[in-house]
């Protein structure tokens, strides 16, 4: 007690200003204390680091190698086809870009025609630009949905053609990345607002509509959507009258906006069914009606609980679209897988496949991305 | 009451079923029935629907720019020739395995030329024609040059790389017992995986059809260290497919063929047809390219036919040595039977 009240009272040389607040010796916090606590806190961890800091370097010295360093960029291409030897000659100690340079556009745009290439490209950006656009939330209104009819049908009228002087161009020369961002944009657009009426409807206390939302997502969810893709475009047909034919992509797309809208349905019961029943108990205390209620209190909440599992839907559709090369539609893989049939580029699969995966992993990750930052947002009010 | 209902039910069930079963039937008798007219009909449409591989080498496989190329689509393109005088009339539908049929029987397209092999359940039970051999291919086994086979009764005890669910394995393991040779197949699916566990020596053989193993040894980075043997274990005869039922459409593709043959066997060319029609006094050339006997008019299209058509894709020789010469492919059965080959046209009379 006598050295704390003779500390106490002891003047001390105490700066006028307040003390900074000292810090933690750097073996504490930092960089350096992080990896002693977590890398290096035995000899087991020590050696489990070292050794795969060498296999890491090693494989990234590697890779850089392969990717850069060895690569050959182009190639001459001479009346004969591509000559591909100098890539060959590397003898796959170099990546060969050059079927990247030389394939590009065939991998983007597919069978489209050559002179008209400014067209999908313009869509792909329109895509982009709709996407953009439909993430900010000051966007958010009714206008919206106008700028998504306009825009769809820009891409229509230009895809087509056949109007203000473009070349008509027919539905089975389209291809590449324009097609998946066809078949998943309106697969994704058109399943959602579907998905939440049979989700209400399978809450519905009238029984034919609850039957028919339930036999319907059982049914879908059934089957894979390779066999459902299949009904589309080989039983379908045949049950039609000769000489009439629904558009193939037409029909793919049909398949997969019911496969989505499936799952998707169950997603949003599942934010049904996790709101308390209060809230519906009070909805109806305010005399709301049934739309009222779920356009004002319902869907907002249950929406928003399940933004993961949505988007989680959402980039698995986005990448189920690759099925439809098993109908004969060339979309971003199959125009990539049909790009190396050439003889002279067979056998420079790994470039182009790595080249399609970074395309969709760009979607793919943005959409996760703005997810999450969307939920941190609309569920600002949860966090304590 | 309750017997009752289970006989309705009984009753509807049966119904249901036989309506079930009874609609592709009709479906697959549809076509055959309407299609009386598909010239007609694909003249007033102004275009050819022609059915293609997503993509094979050689055959058919669209270009850097998305133009198709290939003995296959030159087919296609010959035809349309034949019918408007516009190689470009053209629509080329890719087809997979397994929609192809489907996609011919529908209507959705005219003809297809997709490497389909001709067999007898297709041209009867799927409701097809087979109008022309444009292809003979079959099966056969490529081999490292070092191992120095002759032959492939050598492969005895030897590990072969062969791709699952075709008849490519099928055919292997019945020429394998009638021969009573041992191997230990190595069944990969996918066509890079199967060629990829080759070269590395997983297997000593590879087998698919020879037209495939030509285009694979072509790609290899040194060919001449690959061989193909010589025997070839099955027929796989492939050709240019229409729907069944109408023959004045069937006519035409398979005289398109025969016209290219035709022109080969008579040294008629793309650069020389125009003079030759100008000035060959040969009858059987005069009548090929309409000069005497009106015989494009009685296919249906005038009598310059086949004039337009060799000159816009040249004779069969001419449309070998542009898409398959260059993988490697020789003509061996394919040749003309004025050379020991199978290609053989019926005469232009």
């Amino acid at each position: 007690m006598a050295e704390i009240t003779a500390e106490a009272t002891t003047p001390r040389d105490v700066p006028e200003s307040p003390a900074e607040p000292r810090r933690p010796p750097m073996l504490a916090v930092g960089p350096v204390a992080w990896m002693r606590a977590n890398l290096f806190s035995s000899w087991i961890s020590t050696a489990v680091t070292l050794a795969l800091a060498y296999l890491i370097i090693r494989w990234a010295i590697g890779f850089v190698d392969w990717a850069f360093v060895n690569a050959i960029w182009s190639v001459p291409v001479t009346e004969q086809g591509a000559q591909t030897q100098a890539c060959r000659a590397l003898d796959h100690a170099g990546a060969c870009w050059a079927v990247i340079t030389e394939k590009h556009r065939f991998i983007l745009f597919g069978t489209y025609p050559y002179e008209e290439h400014w067209r999908p490209a313009l869509c792909i950006l329109l895509f982009i630009g709709l996407y953009i656009v439909s993430a900010m939330r000051r966007f958010w209104r009714p206008a919206l949905g106008l700028i998504w009819l306009g825009t769809l049908v820009v891409i229509g009228g230009l895809m087509w053609g056949g109007v203000l002087g473009l070349p008509y161009v027919p539905q089975e020369r389209w291809g590449g990345l324009v097609i998946t961002l066809i078949l998943s944009t309106f697969g994704i657009a058109l399943a959602f607002p579907l998905s939440i009426l049979v989700a209400l409807g399978r809450r519905s206390r009238m029984p034919a509509i609850k039957m028919l939302c339930v036999v319907y997502v059982e049914l879908i969810r059934g089957v894979p959507l390779i066999s459902l893709l299949f009904m589309a475009s080989v039983m379908f047909p045949l049950f039609l009258p000769e000489g009439v034919n629904f558009d193939k992509l037409l029909r793919a797309q049909v398949a997969i906006i019911l496969f989505a809208a499936a799952y998707l349905a169950e997603v949003v019961r599942g934010g049904l069914q996790a709101l308390p029943k209060g809230q519906y108990e009070a909805a109806e205390a305010l005399g709301l009606s049934f739309w009222q209620k779920t356009g004002f209190i319902i869907l907002p909440q249950a929406l928003r609980l399940v933004i993961p599992p949505l988007v989680n839907t959402f980039i698995g559709m986005f990448k189920d679209t690759s099925l439809v090369l098993i109908i004969g539609i060339f979309d971003l893989l199959t125009a990539g897988k049909t790009a190396i049939i050439e003889p002279a580029w067979q056998g420079f699969g790994v470039e182009v496949y790595i080249t399609v995966a970074l395309i969709y992993f760009v979607f793919c990750f943005a959409m996760s991305r703005y997810s999450q930052s969307l939920e941190a947002e609309l569920n600002r009010h949860r966090v304590r | 009451m309750k017997p009752m209902r289970l006989a309705t039910l009984r009753t509807l069930g049966v119904a249901v079923l036989a309506t079930a079963m009874a609609a592709p039937a009709l479906a697959q008798q549809q076509p055959a029935q309407q299609n009386a007219a598909t010239m007609d009909a694909i003249k007033s449409r102004g275009t050819l629907s022609c059915g293609v591989n997503t993509g094979l080498a050689g055959f058919a496989q669209p270009d850097s720019q998305g133009r198709w190329t290939g003995f296959d689509v030159d087919y296609c393109r010959a035809v349309a020739v034949a019918l408007f005088n516009d190689a470009s009339k053209v629509r080329y539908v890719p087809l997979t395995a397994q929609n192809r049929f489907t996609a011919l029987q529908s209507g959705e397209i005219d003809m297809m030329a997709r490497n389909t092999t001709m067999t007898l359940s297709r041209d009867t039970s799927l409701g097809l024609d087979f109008p022309a051999i444009n292809f003979y291919d079959g099966q056969g086994f490529m081999v490292k040059a070092s191992l120095g086979l002759k032959s492939a009764k050598e492969l005895n005890g030897a590990t072969i790389c062969v791709q699952p669910g075709t008849t490519t394995e099928q055919n292997l393991t019945d020429w394998a017992r009638s021969n009573s040779i041992q191997f230990t197949p190595v069944v990969i699916e996918r066509v890079e995986e199967v060629v990829g566990a080759y070269t590395s020596g997983r297997c000593d053989a590879y087998t698919t059809d020879v037209s495939g193993l030509a285009a694979t040894r072509s790609a290899q980075p040194n060919p001449g260290e690959h061989q193909i043997l010589p025997e070839v274990i099955s027929k796989e005869p492939l050709g240019p497919a229409v729907r069944h039922g109408d023959q004045r459409w069937a006519d035409l593709v398979r005289w398109t063929h025969n016209a290219l043959l035709a022109a080969e066997e008579l040294g008629i060319t793309s650069k020389n047809v125009e003079q030759v029609a100008a000035s060959d006094s040969r009858p059987e050339a005069q009548r090929l390219l309409g000069k005497t006997g009106g015989l494009g008019e009685m296919l249906g299209v005038d009598n310059a036919w086949a004039v337009r058509v060799i000159k816009a894709v040249g004779n069969y020789g001419e449309m070998f040595d542009r898409h398959l010469k260059p993988l490697g492919i020789q003509r061996g059965p394919n040749a003309l039977w004025t050379q020991g080959g199978l290609q053989y046209a019926p005469p232009f009379r």
